[in-house]
């Protein structure tokens, strides 16, 4: 019979204790009275001893770590004996924490677009009775009292209290007939009937006229009688607007971006890229697009750059550099954006990625892709070229470690030789995840993707 | 459907449970040839003989032992205290004892005993035979304590107690034996433990009340029909365990709720009552909850003070205004 050893309580006042040192080990017979482990408290470094005997099965802390009282530290038993029921599957689940992409609309959607309940004033509903002062299970939770103008507590009953907040009723309008004023459910009633009984909204009262400004003879309306409309329309937010931005902002809140920006010369990748159109033209095969060709100098470059392939797990403890490359393309859709994944871009050569990138593409603005075809992406693009954008700045795709924008290819006039020469050039902006690429990673990983489309023939190695 | 005095439901359902089953007896101060001090064991001793009822020493605390003693060995006593007032001499045997065998014993002994008498206040008998002991009872977990208020319920809930396999204290009145009412002639006629009566349906106010304030409760109904409001009164008849389902139901339809318990206030049935409705229907509340029960003095012996000291109608219509809001 396993036996877990918790974090005790070893003073007053503490509230977690740190293992600063184990001093039997695993495996290691235990008696009673034996010391386990040094625990530093709020106060003082303490032993923790055996009060069993048996085979210490498991340090389930570190030293160092920090356990707060009653967590798990340890278990004694005997030799082989099975805990994992104790112990659990203690490390995490690197699949599920893969974050669902946008596109997950599960039963949060049911749930807003039920339809409201009529609050209703007579024939309340029965609360479940609940359990000997089961807090939780009561229903309703209480409404507080609210406070008037002035700030002073107002008196109500907990039932007026209710109806008022079911009817949206501010207290301080209503007036308590009570002891003391006390706002209680007749009040509240009468307060609602009288609010039926008048026009919805109070006429707005007319601005008092200025008293030297001459009365104008005329009354006129005017002219530019505004739609008694509200001055916005109203739109529910999609579950997938709702993704784009918890996602966005959970990445750009927590992993501190920065930005590299670098101005490539493509005029060989665009030739190169020319050329290559002529011959799959010939054999009836997709189009090589020019993001095909930096998506495959991103997923070469990225081969020798681990930490731009790479996740910051801080829940983990660890950073995941991962062994393949999958690379997000971001494609805008109607409802959004959504980055179908090229899976193993560093394998497949530029008229496959041509191609998959086509077909994922149509099918994301279809919004046909499957989860797997838009999750697990271990690096992401994002090409506003096409829309004249010169250069711009991308948040990082969670949980990636970098984006790369990519801008427009430009004419532009640069100096060769001492001479001013037309020229055909590209920015393109890194977001860094400083957390797991320093700015000189960065810069490494950038010129390794600028040698390329440089001398773009090393694509087709 | 009988015409039977209280004492007459109870003896029916002693009589009716013990020619059914062998294993019960009936212990206490003149049970057996003086017909028992209030005649509820009447004709008993005749028919079962000195075996099965049996006269005690004035000793309260050696037969509640000696019945919690047979219980543990397979009978099952019905202990009478000649009032509960009394059995305070045998405090240690109801409230230690028997409510806690079965835990302590690792569930080896059962306690299937029921101790019965009256309970309260009843007329000018002085502050030491005066108590209200429901609340101090209802505090002891192991103890179920029931509480009627009419003949029929008496009856129902007796032959259940007897039937129980745990301790019973069952509370009856002094002043009620003698009350007149319907009881079922049904075989076997049982009303289960835990479970209140609605006796009285109404929309405006609900009053909780058992035992003797039950009528108190049923007198205030009737008055406050003549001035417009309707009453729902709530007989919970078991204290422990107290049927909240109903009453906060009640007081979710109504709002409000008035309590009469002829204990003394503190740490009464009332508070407790009080306490579970504020939790569980806290929203619901338009009011207050207000409470008629006697003050937190000894009883009084002098008859006008007496009348001052006990729950009345008047009191509990004049709180069921209040909490109405009509005053």
């Amino acid at each position: 019979m396993a036996i877990p050893i918790e974090m005790p309580k070893l003073s007053d006042t503490m509230e977690e204790g740190v293992l600063s040192a184990w001093l039997v080990d695993e495996g290691e017979e235990v008696s009673s009275g034996d010391v386990l482990a040094q625990v530093e408290t709020d106060k003082a470094t303490m032993d923790l001893e055996a009060f069993d005997e048996g085979v210490l099965l498991k340090q389930v802390i570190a030293e160092g770590d920090a356990v707060p009282i009653g967590e798990l530290i340890a278990v004694i038993g005997e030799a082989g004996e099975d805990i994992s029921d104790l112990v659990g599957e203690a490390g995490g689940d690197g699949a599920a924490a893969e974050e669902p992409d946008a596109e997950d609309e599960p039963e949060e959607e049911l749930t807003e677009s039920a339809p409201e309940p009529e609050p209703e004033v007579e024939g309340e509903p029965t609360p479940e009775p609940a359990g000997d002062g089961q807090l939780s299970e009561r229903t309703p939770e209480p409404v507080p009292a609210g406070t008037d103008t002035e700030g002073r507590r107002i008196k109500a009953s907990p039932l007026a209290r209710r109806i008022a907040q079911e009817h949206g009723v501010e207290l301080a309008q209503v007036d308590g007939s009570g002891p003391e004023g006390r706002i209680v459910r007749r009040d509240v009633e009468a307060y609602l009937e009288g609010q039926e009984a008048e026009p919805a909204a109070p006429e707005p009262e007319p601005a008092p006229e200025a008293e030297s400004a001459p009365t104008p003879a005329v009354e006129e309306a005017p002219s530019y009688a505004m739609p008694d409309e509200e001055a916005f329309e109203r739109e529910d937010i999609s579950q997938m607007r709702k993704t784009i931005a918890r996602r966005l902002a959970e990445s750009k809140y927590s992993a501190p971006h920065y930005y590299l920006t670098v101005d490539i010369d493509v005029e060989q990748a665009v030739e190169l890229r020319a050329d290559l159109n002529e011959l799959v033209e010939e054999q009836e095969r997709a189009k090589i697009s020019f993001n095909d060709l930096i998506t495959k100098a991103c997923a070469l470059s990225l081969h020798d750059h681990p930490y731009v392939n790479a996740a910051y797990r801080p829940d983990e403890g660890e950073i995941h550099k991962h062994n393949r490359v999958h690379i997000g393309i971001a494609v805008a859709i109607d409802e959004g954006l959504i980055t179908p994944v090229l899976r193993d871009a560093d394998r497949k050569g530029l008229s496959e990625l041509a191609r998959e990138t086509r077909e994922l593409a149509d099918r994301a603005r279809t919004r046909d892709l499957e989860p797997e075809e838009f999750e697990g992406a271990t690096f992401t693009t994002s090409n506003l070229g096409m829309f004249g954008i010169e250069e711009f700045t991308a948040i990082i795709n969670p949980p990636n470690s970098a984006i790369l924008a990519i801008g427009e290819i430009r004419d532009t006039p640069v100096v060769e030789d001492g001479e001013v020469v037309p020229g055909k050039r590209m920015k393109v902006t890194l977001s860094c995840d400083h957390r797991v690429v320093d700015g000189a990673k960065g810069a490494a990983f950038l010129d390794t993707v600028k040698s390329y489309l440089e001398e773009p023939m090393n694509l087709l190695l | 459907m009988a015409t039977l005095q209280f004492r007459e439901a109870l003896r029916e359902a002693m009589t009716e449970e013990m020619e059914r089953d062998d294993d019960i007896f009936l212990i206490g101060e003149e049970v057996a040839e003086y017909d028992g001090a209030y005649k509820v064991s009447k004709g008993m001793l005749d028919q079962f003989g000195h075996d099965r009822v049996i006269d005690s020493p004035i000793s309260e605390l050696g037969f509640a032992g000696l019945g919690i003693g047979a219980a543990m060995n397979g009978l099952r006593p019905i202990v009478e205290f000649m009032t509960f007032n009394f059995s305070f001499v045998a405090f240690d045997q109801v409230i230690n004892n028997a409510p806690n065998m079965r835990y302590m014993s690792g569930g080896q002994f059962e306690v299937p005993i029921v101790f019965r008498g009256p309970n309260g206040a009843a007329g000018q008998l002085g502050a030491t035979h005066s108590n209200s002991t429901e609340a101090l009872y209802s505090n002891f977990p192991g103890l179920k304590v029931v509480s009627p208020s009419i003949p029929d319920d008496g009856k129902g809930l007796l032959k259940t107690a007897i039937r129980d396999d745990d301790p019973v204290v069952f509370l009856e009145s002094e002043l009620m034996y003698g009350l007149k009412d319907e009881v079922s002639e049904a075989d076997d006629y049982t009303i289960p433990i835990g479970e209140a009566r609605v006796a009285r349906e109404g929309e405006d106010v609900t009053i909780v009340a058992h035992s003797k304030s039950y009528h108190i409760a049923m007198d205030a109904a009737e008055q406050l029909e003549a001035k417009g409001y309707e009453a729902e009164v709530i007989d919970p008849r078991t204290i422990k365990p107290l049927d909240m389902e109903t009453i906060v139901e009640s007081v979710v339809k109504t709002n409000r709720l008035v309590v009469i318990d002829e204990s003394n206030p503190f740490a009464s049935v009332a508070s407790e009552v009080t306490h579970q409705v504020q939790d569980r229907a806290f929203d619901y509340l338009d009011a207050p909850i207000l409470r008629v029960t006697a003050p937190d003095t000894p009883a009084p012996y002098a008859p006008n003070l007496m009348d001052a000291y006990m729950p009345g109608a008047d009191e509990t219509v004049d709180k069921c205004l209040r909490v109405l809001y009509a005053q």
